[in-house]
């Protein structure tokens, strides 16, 4: 009696875990975007990007957990990966930026205009 | 004579020849060079233009290839037996597939027909090609390689027209010989009537060649073959592909007729040929009047049994009377022109008309004799017409030349001109009378529609023709000493310092070759002498071992009105039509001369009188002037055809300009741009409004799936 009980248990904890994941994971992309289309600072802007990247990452371990496919996990990997090597480009891009202008203001970069 | 099942197919250019066998069998692939000479020359044509050649060096080089083509040639007819033989020379267009196949090889199909033709294209060629050699001589270091190499891709084109064993191989060759033909006549490009006369030469060829590939595309589908033994075969055995309808067989003679109309110049399509000859003259020796027009007769020679398959025959009346018509229409015109070219032009329209006349009335031979004959006097005609036009600075006019016979060092030319003329008149025992009689006695010995009008009209057009002629030779070369020069002064000429014009006499070459064709012309009358027990002599020994006279036989012995058989014998003034034409044709060409003696020699003022007063009465002003004016032909044409497609091209012109260009591709263009202009002001260039517009995109995507997802649209 007690194995099934435990079983449903088990289903009932994960269950909850999911939205509960799902929610904490929404909610940092929130922030992020909120960040990221606030603040003018481009590195900070740059944080609220990967702030974003790592809600889509717990999402993908939350349902890798959830549907128990490892995919999400091996998929973490991968966006972490990728996320390092862009993270290196676009810290290099602010660099350059900010030797242009001497400022990390996004609002002095408008050229895309017209 | 059908000869074609016996034609043995040589696969390997040399045949194993056993042991011991005393008759050994040349290696006929030799006459290959036949084509390959003339394409090496336009070769070193081409170098020496390069090289910016300032010497005669072109001419020997394309004089020396063509003679070794006629070498070459002449080897093969000694070395040709009756049956004929197909000489592989290399292969070409090899397919095959589950139940057939396509070939079509560069390979020769040696009989007589094709030697006979290849003797006097290739041997006229090299001649016309040394008189070339001083006719062009003022553009030394100009034009003189282009006009050289435009002489080898024509004698190659035309060879391999002639030589083809395949229609495939004739089509290109048929094709290269429009394209030399365009490039000699518009070899002065400055002239912009010689521009004019090249695109429509080309353009009216263009009308024919649609009919010669749309029969060769009929052949293969009813036959299932475009080479000649295979198709005779197939012809003679009644065998037909699955998938032919019988209107293809049927259509296939006509299709023939239109391009053989167009490359030989016969109604509707004889416009361009007066007009090509604005190109130099050995071209219009050459190409328009000895060899390249001749190839229509060639064609519907050599496909004759295509015109047999039906009972009625009508595709051959048909040639017979356009043949007939063309002969008097182009002969009326040649009558009131000035231009000694053109009427020599209208004169080549004339006799082709002749030829086609002898094919359609079932003489093949009076054709290819007509052909063979006609390419010697023409040819010496329109060279003694160069070397006037070439001594005289470009004078053609016949009322500004006259007496030439008495000025010193034009006694070859105007005599050679003589011969020329009594051929083409047909004075009797010249080639001409012979040949042309062989045609003209057909018209009163073969059943047909009309066919004995057609015949009368004949003769008189060749009255017409010795009239014409003999206008020219009786201006030109007898008379009062007289002349103006023309126009054309190219540099070099002498004694213009003094204002006294010299008129330079054709030197060696030209003198030579004039000499050489004009003896030929009058020596071309020997083979009907020739005998071999078949009445004609040689040329009708050559044509009736060849498919030209396959089936002939069988079709005269119904069609002629007891020809050669107990019975009613067509009759000619209650004579034998055969003597009765030796006499009728005779004195219809003597009538001819005489009377153009009486108004062009003796009493010149007369001619011009009579013309006045043929156009002082109104009944009877519109035939002198409609002559003088090609029958309005050229004006007719333009006015339903040039000009609706004038107007049609501006009018399409005007509606892609209008609706497809500025309307549909403009608009489109302009579309984007106007919902650019107008969502302009969203785009700040900031980063951070570009976020919010993507945020708030995904966030609409999602929702709007959501809501799809919603009422199960996707899933």
């Amino acid at each position: 009696m007690s194995a099934a009980l435990d079983m449903l248990l088990a289903q009932a904890m994960v269950e909850a875990d999911l939205a509960r994941f799902l929610v904490l994971s929404g909610l940092l992309l929130a922030v992020g975007l909120a960040g990221f289309l606030t603040r003018r600072n481009l590195i900070v802007m740059f944080l609220c990007t990967e702030l974003m990247f790592q809600a889509a990452v717990i999402a993908f371990v939350a349902c890798g957990r959830w549907y128990w496919d490892f995919s999400g996990q091996v998929f973490v990997i991968f966006v972490l990966t990728i996320a390092a090597a862009e993270a290196a480009l676009a810290l290099a891009l602010v660099v350059l930026l900010y030797r242009r202008r001497g400022t990390l203001d996004a609002e002095t970069w408008t050229e895309l205009h017209e | 004579m059908p000869a074609l099942s016996m034609l043995t197919k040589v696969a390997q250019a040399s045949p194993p020849v056993p042991v011991g066998d005393v008759h050994v069998l040349p290696d006929l692939s030799w006459a290959g060079l036949i084509l390959w000479l003339p394409l090496l020359s336009l070769a070193l044509c081409g170098l020496c233009a390069a090289f910016k050649c300032r010497t005669k060096l072109p001419a020997w080089i394309t004089v020396a290839s063509l003679a070794g083509s006629f070498v070459t040639a002449l080897w093969l007819y000694l070395n040709y037996e009756p049956p004929g033989d197909v000489i592989m020379i290399a292969q070409w267009i090899n397919l095959s597939w589950v139940g057939g196949g396509f070939d079509a090889n560069i390979s020769f199909y040696v009989d007589s027909l094709s030697l006979l033709w290849i003797l006097f294209v290739t041997g006229l060629g090299t001649l016309i090609a040394f008189y070339a050699s001083e006719y062009m001589e003022p553009d030394l270091g100009k034009g003189y390689c282009r006009f050289f190499a435009g002489v080898s891709v024509f004698l190659f084109a035309m060879s391999a027209l002639v030589l083809a064993d395949n229609l495939l191989l004739l089509y290109l060759g048929w094709e290269g010989v429009g394209f030399a033909s365009y490039w000699l006549i518009g070899y002065y490009y400055t002239k912009p009537e010689a521009v004019a006369a090249a695109k429509k030469a080309f353009i009216v060829n263009r009308i024919g060649d649609l009919g010669l590939a749309l029969a060769i595309y009929l052949c293969w589908t009813s036959f299932g073959t475009v080479q000649y033994d295979e198709l005779m075969t197939a012809i003679e055995a009644g065998q037909y592909q699955v998938m032919t309808e019988d209107w293809f067989v049927a259509a296939i003679p006509w299709l023939l007729m239109l391009a053989a109309f167009g490359k030989s110049a016969q109604l509707p399509l004889y416009v361009w040929l007066p007009d090509a000859m604005e190109g130099p003259t050995p071209v219009s020796a050459l190409i328009h009047a000895a060899t390249m027009v001749t190839a229509g007769v060639y064609l519907l020679a050599r496909l004759y049994p295509m015109f047999l398959l039906g009972d009625d025959h009508l595709a051959l009346h048909v040639v017979a009377w356009v043949g007939g018509l063309t002969a008097l229409l182009a002969a009326t015109i040649g009558m009131a022109q000035y231009d000694i070219k053109r009427i020599m032009a209208y004169s080549t329209v004339s006799q082709l008309g002749f030829m086609f006349m002898g094919i359609g009335l079932l003489t093949t031979y009076g054709a290819a004799y007509h052909v063979f004959t006609h390419a010697f006097f023409k040819a010496v005609l329109f060279l003694t017409c160069g070397a006037i036009m070439h001594g005289f600075a470009g004078q053609l006019d016949l009322r500004k030349l006259s007496g030439l016979r008495k000025i010193k060092g034009w006694k070859i030319t105007c005599y050679a001109m003589l011969i020329g003329c009594l051929c083409l008149a047909g004075f009797p025992f010249t080639s001409g009378y012979f040949s042309k009689d062989a045609i003209l006695v057909e018209a009163f010995v073969t059943q047909g529609p009309g066919f004995e009008v057609l015949g009368w009209i004949a003769l008189f057009t060749a009255g017409l023709t010795a009239y014409y002629t003999f206008r020219v030779w009786f201006r030109v070369c007898a008379g009062p000493v007289q002349f103006e020069p023309g126009d054309d002064h190219h540099g070099d000429d002498h004694g213009h310092d003094d204002g006294q014009f010299q008129p330079h006499a054709p030197r060696f070459a030209m003198n030579s070759v004039m000499a050489i064709i004009a003896v030929g012309a009058l020596a071309a009358a020997i083979p009907y002498f020739m005998d071999s027990g078949v009445k004609g002599g040689w040329i009708a020994d050559m044509v009736n071992d060849s498919t030209a006279a396959d089936g002939i036989p069988a079709v005269r012995a119904a069609a002629h009105t007891g020809h050669d058989h107990s019975g009613h014998h067509g009759s000619l003034l209650g004579m034998d039509p055969h003597v009765a034409m030796y006499y009728l044709s005779g004195a219809v060409g003597f009538i001819g001369i005489v009377i153009a003696a009486w108004l062009h020699l003796f009493r010149r003022e007369d001619a011009d009188a009579l013309r006045r007063a043929l156009l002082r009465r109104p009944a009877i002003a519109w035939l002198p002037r409609a002559m003088e004016h090609k029958w309005y032909v050229d004006e007719f044409y333009h006015a339903t055809l040039r000009a609706p497609l004038w107007v049609a091209s501006h009018v399409l012109h005007g509606f892609d300009r209008i609706v497809i260009d500025m309307i549909l591709v403009g608009g489109i263009a302009q579309l984007p741009r106007g919902v650019a202009r107008w969502m302009q002001p969203l785009v700040t260039g900031s980063v951070q409004s570009s976020a919010v517009a993507m945020a708030g995109g995904a966030v609409l995507l999602i929702f709007v799936v959501l809501l799809f997802m919603q009422y199960g649209v996707l899933n």
